[in-house]
């Protein structure tokens, strides 16, 4: 087990390695100099020299890589160009509400997207089936943005029992004007998330359903809440946690469109805004710093099996 | 304790009686009824075997005493189900849970798959004290070390511990049975319950329930398709075919003089221990060899040693053209590893595999490419062999044309050969699962021919199969093995089949050939003690069966 996740933790080095590749020459393989291109249309010669300089841009193309590097594994993201901060700085103050949705958007996914696949796969067939499987089609088919206004209309303009918009922090404001909004950025972003577990939730309890120690469960007198609990959804975790996992790295392209709708200062917003900005540094911190989270929650996923399946050794 | 006072006040009631059981089967069904009239009892102390092949209603009949069956699909409509006096067609779903497990219990087939793989197999036994007593855990734990005593399982404390795929199929099947025994049900329900076990565990479940039987009073139901044990365990019999009961009584009775035409018929299917006469083969070409074939799997790990298995060790055998050399063993003998090897499904990690000659063994994909044709192999489950999605004309002429074949001529070979394998040429155009199982290991045999190969590899290939139908692919093969010259590896766990249909055969035991030579040498004077035990715990070794 330990020699599995030290290799594991080893194997993320060339991976990591070739994203910093990629990212180094994301900038330096665009057409044209790169320094014109992020001071934009209206800038003068000295705003471009200035990037330049910044940049490093006027040394050899593997001494520029070297430095880059070895600023990097020192945890050295780079400076910012339009703000004057480190990138590392600026994905500290923004990780906050980022970090935060993704946690409730994850946990309120789980707790309502599993019992109702459990709940569609031991009903399987009928009404109750069809009903969950029609929210989950819907659910997949229903923008993001889309979904977010008409929650907004509703429950925040029509009804005002929310905020239209904003974030609190839980350490600073307290519990409930955090929950308050973050309710429906939560909602907004675990709909098809929901739809999607549901369904694999669905689909693995329904197969699990079919097997003999099951039966055997019911040859025991067990009652059908307990076979469900205790003998199908154990067995069928392994499949939903992968999901689950997916979903978790899926969420960072939701949480761009999502901050943006709800005016939530987070990760999401700073790669909008970066990109819009071609602040290319802090593009480049945020692919290596959201690459660095996959492969994190990958190795993170894979350990958990062994808590579901004692069959399962590495 | 008031199960033990009920079935006291009842000491003269059977502990299951089943009287005019009908159950109906959904509207899209090809027969109205899953059973019809089905009516027999089962006393104290008492095992009754339910015979028949698949398909007639005996494990139907089971789930229904059990209140297992799904409801919508399997709807009693007639009859009653009496356990210990009370009738359990009436009982609402949280009575029948009451009664399931406290005063009746089954055991399934597969010990592979019926213990819940994510669960240690004590606590899947005290669950059933949970789920029926208001014991602690700490008398739980107290009553599930008594139980697997009682079912003879060693270092109990231990193995309470272990989860299923951690012990061996026969342990299995005894913490099952433990399982089941934990709270003295009146009736015990055995649904093929050795079916999936090798001989010599088989033997030794086989005397666990009769020991057990007898030591607690329990009434059995025994459900199985094979005779062999029929006749080891039974007290009475009743044989069922097409969901109707053809004949019942005395076990004795039963298997010295059926009186049913068809229990004549399934009795005469079993094949004899006894192997026929058969005419050596003349040929004096070796169409397949092995010499020091060896396969050991490595699996190394960082921080810890790596380990070794070695599943074939030093194998050396010959196939002549035109016969059958059998390979017998049990589970993880090794058996299957061989045939693996020969048709290079996996590699070997030492010796030669000449197939006419040629060494195959170490031939890289592509170079292994032409030589594929040269040996067919024939898998045991004809359900998950075909591709379902395919009609089989497309399964059979698929490996030909890989071969240059057109397509049309394909197709002719393909009707030709559904005509040797006894099936209508019109059958190309249809999918697997409108054929039953013997008609599917039909369908295989004859792609496998297909290939037009010189040496054909039957892997365990008639054992998912009733013995009607058994009896019927195993005279298949011994027609094709004649009709094309073929040499054959029949690879079988069971010592009858291989009787009937092998020239000479060879007795592996842990990857190590430990016997081989004129079959019917082998099974009157067995050299090695391996060989000997596996013959002695053959079932039925003592009852007659079949025309050989």
């Amino acid at each position: 087990m330990l020699g599995y996740v030290l290799k594991r933790i080893a194997a993320t080095v060339p991976v990591m390695g070739v994203v910093a590749l990629f990212v180094f020459l994301m900038i330096r393989l665009a057409p044209g100099d790169p320094a014109a291109v992020i001071a934009g249309d209206y800038a003068t010669a000295e705003d471009v020299m200035r990037i330049r300089e910044q940049l490093g841009l006027n040394e050899p193309i593997i001494v520029q890589f070297t430095k880059w590097v070895g600023a990097l594994v020192q945890g050295d993201l780079g400076e910012a160009i339009f703000s004057n901060k480190s990138v590392a700085e600026l994905i500290g103050q923004r990780i906050g509400p980022t970090v935060m949705l993704t946690l409730t958007t994850i946990i309120f996914t789980i707790l309502v997207a599993v019992p109702l696949g459990t709940l569609a796969a031991w009903r399987a067939g009928t009404f109750i089936d069809r009903a969950v499987m029609m929210f989950s089609v819907g659910g997949f088919s229903v923008p993001v943005f889309v979904l977010g206004y008409i929650l907004i209309y509703i429950l925040s303009i029509q009804l005002k029992w929310l905020p239209v918009q904003g974030y609190r922090s839980m350490f600073e404001h307290g519990l409930w004007p955090f929950l308050r909004h973050i309710t429906l950025p939560t909602v907004t972003l675990s709909v098809i998330f929901i739809a999607l577990i549901a369904r694999m939730t669905r689909a693995s309890v329904i197969e699990v359903l079919q097997e003999d120690y099951v039966r055997t469960a019911r040859a025991k007198g067990q009652s059908e809440f307990k076979v469900l609990l205790r003998h199908a959804l154990r067995n069928a975790a392994v499949p939903i946690v992968t999901v689950i996992g997916l979903s978790l790295a899926l969420l960072i392209g939701g949480v761009v469109v999502t901050e943006s709708v709800y005016n939530i200062p987070g990760l999401g917003r700073l790669v909008l805004d970066a990109v819009l900005a071609r602040d290319y540094p802090i593009i480049q911190g945020l692919i290596l710093f959201f690459s660095f989270v996959y492969i994190l929650i990958n190795l993170l996923i894979d350990l958990s099996y062994t808590l579901f399946d004692p069959r399962i050794r590495y | 304790m008031a199960a033990r006072k009920k079935a006291n006040d009842n000491q003269v009631l059977p502990v299951l009686d089943i009287q005019g059981l009908t159950v109906s089967l959904p509207d899209d069904a090809d027969r109205p009824f899953a059973i019809e009239n089905v009516e027999f009892n089962v006393g104290r102390g008492e095992i009754v075997c339910v015979v028949g092949e698949s398909g007639s209603g005996k494990s139907v009949t089971a789930h229904t005493v059990m209140g297992l069956n799904p409801k919508k699909q399997l709807k009693p409509v007639a009859g009653k189900v009496l356990l210990e006096g009370e009738d359990l067609l009436v009982k609402t779903d949280a009575e029948m849970r009451q009664l399931r497990g406290e005063r009746m219990a089954m055991i399934f087939q597969e010990p592979m798959t019926a213990l819940n793989p994510v669960m240690k197999v004590g606590d899947q036994i005290a669950e059933m004290l949970e789920i029926h007593t208001d014991m602690s855990a700490s008398e739980r734990a107290a009553r599930v070390l008594d139980v697997m005593r009682d079912v003879k399982l060693p270092d109990a404390e231990q193995m309470m511990h272990s989860y299923p795929h951690q012990l061996s199929g026969g342990q299995r099947q005894r913490i099952m049975i433990a399982m089941a025994l934990s709270l003295e049900p009146g009736l015990l329900i055995a649904d093929e319950p050795t079916t999936a076990l090798d001989v010599t565990t088989q033997a030794q479940i086989l005397d666990l329930i009769k020991d057990i039987q007898a030591s607690h009073g329990t009434g059995v139901m025994f459900i199985t398709h094979d005779f062999g044990v029929v006749a080891e365990i039974a007290d009475r019999v009743v044989v069922m075919q097409h969901g109707r009961i053809v004949e019942q009584g005395d076990a004795k009775q039963v298997l010295t003089k059926p009186k049913h035409p068809y229990t004549r018929m399934l009795m005469a299917s079993v094949p004899s221990l006894t192997p026929p006469k058969r005419k050596p083969v003349k040929s004096s070409t070796v169409a397949l060899e092995t010499h020091n074939l060896d396969k050991t799997y490595f699996s190394s790990g960082w921080l810890r040693a790596g380990r070794t298995v070695k599943a074939a060790q030093q194998v050396d055998l010959h196939v002549h053209r035109g016969e059958t050399l059998g390979v017998v063993g049990e589970s993880g003998s090794g058996k299957s590893t061989v045939a693996r090897c020969i048709v290079r499904l996996i590699d070997p990690t030492g010796g030669e595999v000449l197939i006419d000659g040629k060494n195959i063994a170490g031939l890289s994909a592509n170079a292994m490419r032409p030589y594929r044709r040269d040996v067919q192999i024939v898998f045991q489950d004809p359900y998950r062999s075909l591709n379902p999605r395919r009609t089989v004309g497309q399964s059979i002429v698929e490996g030909p044309m890989n071969f240059g074949l057109s397509e049309a001529d394909a197709l002719e070979r393909a009707r030709e050969l559904m005509r040797v394998v006894g099936l209508q040429p019109e059958a190309l155009e249809r999918f697997p699962h409108q054929f039953s199982g013997g008609q599917r290991q039909r369908i295989c045999i004859a792609r496998a021919l297909a290939m037009e190969p010189t040496v054909l590899i039957a892997d365990e290939a008639v054992s998912a199969l009733d013995v009607s139908v058994q009896a019927q692919v195993l005279e298949l093969l011994d027609d094709v093995r004649k009709k094309f010259d073929l040499a054959m590896l029949f690879i079988t766990h069971d010592l009858r089949v291989a009787a009937q249909i092998c020239d000479r055969i060879m007795v592996m035991q842990h990857g190590i050939v430990v016997e081989q030579g004129i079959t019917a040498q082998v099974y009157a004077k067995p050299d090695h003690p391996y060989t000997r035990e596996l013959l002695a715990a053959a079932p039925g070794r003592h009852a007659q069966f079949g025309a050989g």
